[in-house]
């Protein structure tokens, strides 16, 4: 079983260094990535998500940030060990990356051709001509119509949707092994989320690529991933396949999420439930359970200690005092 | 684009004659006259003379006549030094202003802008806090000090380079010290303006997506920052052009320079009608075909700006 593990992050922690304390966003992080697998990182907004998927690639700003331990084992390598000439041969190639904003994710400044081409010539080593072809094709695949036609337009000259299928185009064109999608449909209308999101899942399925999903909306990743992970103030607190999540959630907080994801099939009348009270504020955070204060059945020993992991079965994980021995 | 070019060369001729309108009839509501000074001139000799510039006409006349020179590029004769005619002293004042000028627009823009990505890049590291430093006494200092100083050190204690006058007397060199002082606050402005915005731009969605594609540092910073980062010092050169112009008045008094300065001065201080018109003409002239360059250099660079 571990064999087909392409990506492994363990033990992952990447701090920030701000005038107001040492804020730890993300806090000893580990999960597996297999081969084909999609993996959904679910988490409310400043969770460290996107921390923890940039730190994987060492993208982190350092100065404030930096990455204070832990290993991202890549086939093998770790990458946070690795010089950076040689994580450059990664980045965009094996492990490439989607994000957020198509509106602001692309260079204004430059045609889409430019973009394109650069990352293929620089990973493939295809001379330009034969990897505008290639960008050509790539933008075909993700649904651009007439591609060869607009491929030398400007971003702007894109409708967001479009432009997120420029990002998935250009991710996709050097065949990554790893896919890492940062809250690609966040910024998109609902229509077109759908839309995009089936773009990943056909496309990842056909070239076997791995992805990471991260998403604050257990909605989205319902109906793409194999396994998810719930993050909560830098940490993972529940980990389990979809259906397990879904089906059987442990942790107060999964179930919060749970409960407030909209229901179109239920005809009910109630109010959205959503979980009482802030997200944490994660600056100098003392070492209890970082969801006590939100949470309906805390024990006294929730404000004092971090519950350590409990293996409930193979592959499922819940980090609650709830679940834990010798609470 | 080429419409938009024709469109706003035309709008010079409205514009211009705006300038010229106001400014005719505003210099002579100032009081005095470009005889006032010369005291106790016998009415007889001083109606001779008006009659000669043709200032004994009513103004409405002396504007039409006026109006219909400028047409012609001829300014008339100068009321003060009257064996010469404004023409002849602006066909050789300003190319030495021209010169200074566009010599100081380069220094600041090529040095201000490089200085800037290199502070950007060393962020609150030696250098980066070094050439802020020197930004901040380049804008706070004002020319008519700057000048004196360098003049002081360079030019007396050191010797390396001539105090003042041009060219015919020094060669290049005599370039130097006004170029240097001149450009010095627009240089200052253009280093801390590009860094600001070298750092924006760093931060920016997009910088991510190029890092994250596997490009070099290097590769990132010159094909995707510098476009994006240059574009506020573009938009600066307009008003950059314009301080460096009425700089360039300072700067040629402290340095003696042969430039459009003295006598625009002297101009004005002299009531010297024709020589003022002239040279607020020419001023004019010159910022606004600055402003169209820039605009046009902006349409270049920044691709979301369509001139229709
Ligand atoms: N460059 C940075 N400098 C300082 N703090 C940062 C930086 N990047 C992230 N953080 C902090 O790290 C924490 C985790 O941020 P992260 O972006 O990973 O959240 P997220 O789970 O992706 O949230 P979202 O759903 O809003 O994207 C936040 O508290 C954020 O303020
Ligand atoms: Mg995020």
């Amino acid at each position: 079983m571990t064999d087909d593990v392409i990506l492994q992050v363990k033990d992952l922690k990447t701090y920030f260094k701000l005038d107001e304390g040492l804020l730890k966003a993300v806090d000893g992080v580990s999960f597996d990535l297999r081969k084909g697998e999609t993996l959904g990182i679910v988490g409310e907004s400043g969770s460290g998500k996107s921390v923890t998927n940039l730190a994987v690639m060492k993208l982190i700003p350092v100065p404030p940030g930096r990455i204070a331990g832990g290993e991202v084992l890549f086939q093998g390598k770790d990458l946070l060990k690795m010089p950076d000439d040689e994580i450059r041969t990664i980045r965009g190639n094996k492990i490439s990356m989607i994000f957020q904003d198509p509106m602001t994710s692309l260079n204004p400044f430059l045609r889409i051709s430019t973009q394109m081409i650069e990352t293929i010539v620089l990973h493939q080593g295809m001379n330009k001509k034969d990897a505008k072809d290639k960008s050509i094709e790539m933008l075909k695949l993700a649904g651009i119509p007439s591609p060869e036609k607009r491929i030398d337009s400007y971003p702007h000259q894109f409708s967001g949707g479009m432009r997120q299928r420029v990002m998935i185009a250009m991710a996709l064109s050097c065949n990554p092994e790893v896919l890492i999608a940062d809250e690609p449909t966040t910024a998109l209308d609902v229509t077109i989320q759908a839309q995009i999101l089936e773009l990943i899942k056909d496309l990842t399925a056909r070239l076997g690529t791995a992805v990471i999903l991260i998403t604050h909306s257990l909605g989205v990743v319902a109906g793409m991933c194999d396994n998810i992970n719930v993050m909560y103030a830098g940490r993972i607190v529940e980990r389990g396949t979809a259906d397990e999540i879904f089906g059987d959630p442990k942790h107060p907080y999964t179930q919060g999420l749970i409960k407030s994801v909209p229901r179109l099939d239920k005809a009910t009348q109630q109010r959205l439930f959503s979980i009482k009270g802030q997200p944490p504020n994660v600056i100098n955070l003392p070492d209890c359970c970082p969801f006590y204060p939100r949470c309906d059945r805390a024990l006294d020993i929730c404000k004092i200690k971090y519950p350590a992991t409990a293996e409930l079965s193979k592959g499922r994980n819940v980090a609650c005092w709830l679940y834990s021995e010798g609470k | 684009m080429a419409r938009f070019f024709i469109r706003r060369l035309l709008s010079l001729v409205p514009t211009m004659f705006i300038i010229v309108t106001l400014s005719f009839f505003l210099i002579r509501l100032a009081p005095g006259g470009p005889f006032a000074r010369e005291r106790d001139l016998p009415e007889a000799i001083l109606q001779n003379i008006l009659k000669r510039y043709h200032m004994d006409e009513p103004l409405p006349k002396q504007y039409l006549r006026y109006l219909g020179d400028v047409i012609r590029w001829d300014f008339g004769p100068s009321l003060r030094y009257r064996d010469r005619s404004v023409n002849e002293m602006i066909d050789t004042t300003l190319p030495v202003s021209t010169a200074l000028g566009l010599t100081a627009l380069s220094l600041a823009v090529i040095l201000g802008v490089n200085v800037g990505i290199v502070s950007a890049l060393k962020q609150n590291k030696w250098p980066d806090y070094t050439a802020m430093s020197v930004a901040v006494v380049g804008i706070s200092v004002p020319l008519f000090v700057m000048g004196p100083i360098l003049q002081m050190v360079f030019a007396i204690w050191l010797k390396w380079l001539p105090p003042g006058q041009w060219l015919s007397d020094h060669g290049l060199k005599a370039i130097i010290l006004p170029a240097v002082t001149l450009s010095f606050p627009y240089f200052a402005y253009i280093a801390r303006l590009s860094r600001a915005s070298v750092l924006e731009v760093l931060r920016s969605d997009y910088i991510r997506t190029a890092r994250a594609k596997g490009l070099k540092e290097s590769v990132v910073i010159v094909k995707h920052v510098l476009k994006g980062a240059l574009l506020p010092v573009v938009t600066y050169l307009g008003p950059a052009l314009s301080g460096i112009v009425t700089g360039s008045v300072v700067v040629e008094a402290v340095f003696v320079v042969p430039g459009l300065g003295r006598p625009f001065v002297q101009a004005a201080i002299n009531r010297d009608y024709t020589m003022i018109m002239a040279d607020v003409i020419v001023y004019s002239l010159l910022l606004i075909t600055a402003n169209l360059v820039v605009d046009l250099v902006y349409g270049l660079l920044d691709p979301r700006i369509s001139y229709k």
